[in-house]
C-alpha cells in the first residue's frame, strides 16, 4: 500500500497564496545502486507529478533519479475558488497514484 | 609503567583509517557527471540562449550529512502574474551520475515561485538552478554544499 500525505489548508481567503505539500511513499530506485551480489538494481522511479486545481493543471514536476526516495514537494497556489486539489504521481511504467483535498474559499 | 601512545596515530585513529579505506575499496565506481556534462545538458535543454545570473535563490544546507536526501529550496524573484511568471525551473548537478535532477513547471496560478524538495547528491558540489520565464528569458543561481555521505555510490 502506497502512503500519500497531503497538506492543503481547509479554508482560504479569495486570492490568498496557499502552501501545498505532497508526499508519496516510493523507493525512487535510481538504477545506480548495486545489490548484495554486485548486480545493478534496475531503475524504478516516479517520473511525473501533477497538481490540478478544479481540473486545471497549476503545478507539475518531472522527477529524475536525482530525486530522493519518498519524494516530497512544497509549492504554492493562488486560491481563487472553492473546490479540490488533486495530486497525481505517475511512474516510469505508467502506473499512477492520486489523492485529493478540499478547500473552502471565502 | 609508561603509557605508550603516539599523539598523531592512536590505535583508535588507525582503526578508523582502516575502516575508511576498506569501505572505499568496496564501493563500486560509476562515472559521475562532470562540469562539462552538466553544461552539455544545459545546452541540450536551452541551446545557446543567454543565461543571466540572478533572480534565482537556491537554498541548500552548507553541510549535507546524508547525500541520499538533501533538502533544497528554490525561490525565484517573480510577480507570478499572467504577463510575468516563471514557466520552468530545472535543477542541474555537476557531480551526480545524471546532470538533470528535477524539473518544475509553474503557472500564473502558482502565485509564488517557491519550490522545496529533497534531492540526492553524489558528492560535494555546486548545484545550479535555471529558471525559464514566460517571456523566454533564462536566469540562474547556484549553491555549494558539502556532502559527507554521498548518494549514488560514486566517489
Amino acid at each position: 500500500m502506497t502512503t500519500i500525505r497531503l497538506s492543503v489548508p481547509e479554508t482560504a481567503d479569495r486570492g490568498e497564496i496557499i502552501e501545498l505539500r505532497a508526499m508519496i511513499q516510493h523507493e525512487m530506485e535510481s538504477g545506480f545502486r548495486f545489490g548484495s551480489r554486485g548486480e545493478m538494481i534496475p531503475q524504478d522511479i516516479i517520473t511525473k507529478f501533477e497538481c490540478f486545481y478544479n481540473g486545471t493543471l497549476v503545478f507539475s514536476s518531472d522527477f529524475h533519479p536525482g530525486v530522493a526516495a519518498n519524494p516530497i514537494l512544497k509549492f504554492y497556489a493562488r486560491a481563487n475558488e472553492s473546490g479540490s486539489f488533486e495530486f497525481v504521481w505517475t511512474d516510469q511504467n505508467g502506473q499512477s497514484w492520486s489523492d485529493s483535498a478540499q478547500i473552502e474559499v471565502s | 609503567m609508561m603509557k605508550t601512545q603516539s599523539p598523531l596515530l592512536s590505535r583508535r585513529t588507525m582503526l578508523r583509517l582502516g575502516a575508511v579505506s576498506v569501505s572505499m575499496l568496496m564501493i563500486p565506481r560509476i562515472a559521475a557527471a562532470t562540469e562539462d556534462e552538466m553544461n552539455e545538458a544545459i545546452n541540450a535543454m536551452f541551446g545557446d540562449r543567454v543565461i543571466t545570473e540572478g533572480r534565482v535563490n537556491v537554498d541548500l544546507p552548507p553541510i549535507a550529512e546524508n547525500g541520499f536526501s538533501v533538502p533544497i529550496d528554490i525561490f525565484i524573484d517573480s510577480p507570478m502574474t499572467e504577463d510575468d511568471y516563471v514557466k520552468q525551473i530545472v535543477v542541474f548537478s555537476p557531480r551526480n551520475p545524471l546532470p538533470v535532477l528535477a524539473q518544475y513547471h509553474l503557472t500564473p496560478m502558482s502565485g509564488r515561485a517557491d519550490v522545496s524538495a529533497r534531492i540526492r547528491l553524489g558528492g560535494t558540489q555546486s548545484i545550479r538552478v535555471i529558471a525559464e520565464m514566460n517571456d523566454g528569458t533564462l536566469w540562474s543561481g547556484a549553491k555549494q554544499t558539502l556532502v559527507t555521505l554521498a548518494a549514488c555510490v560514486i566517489d
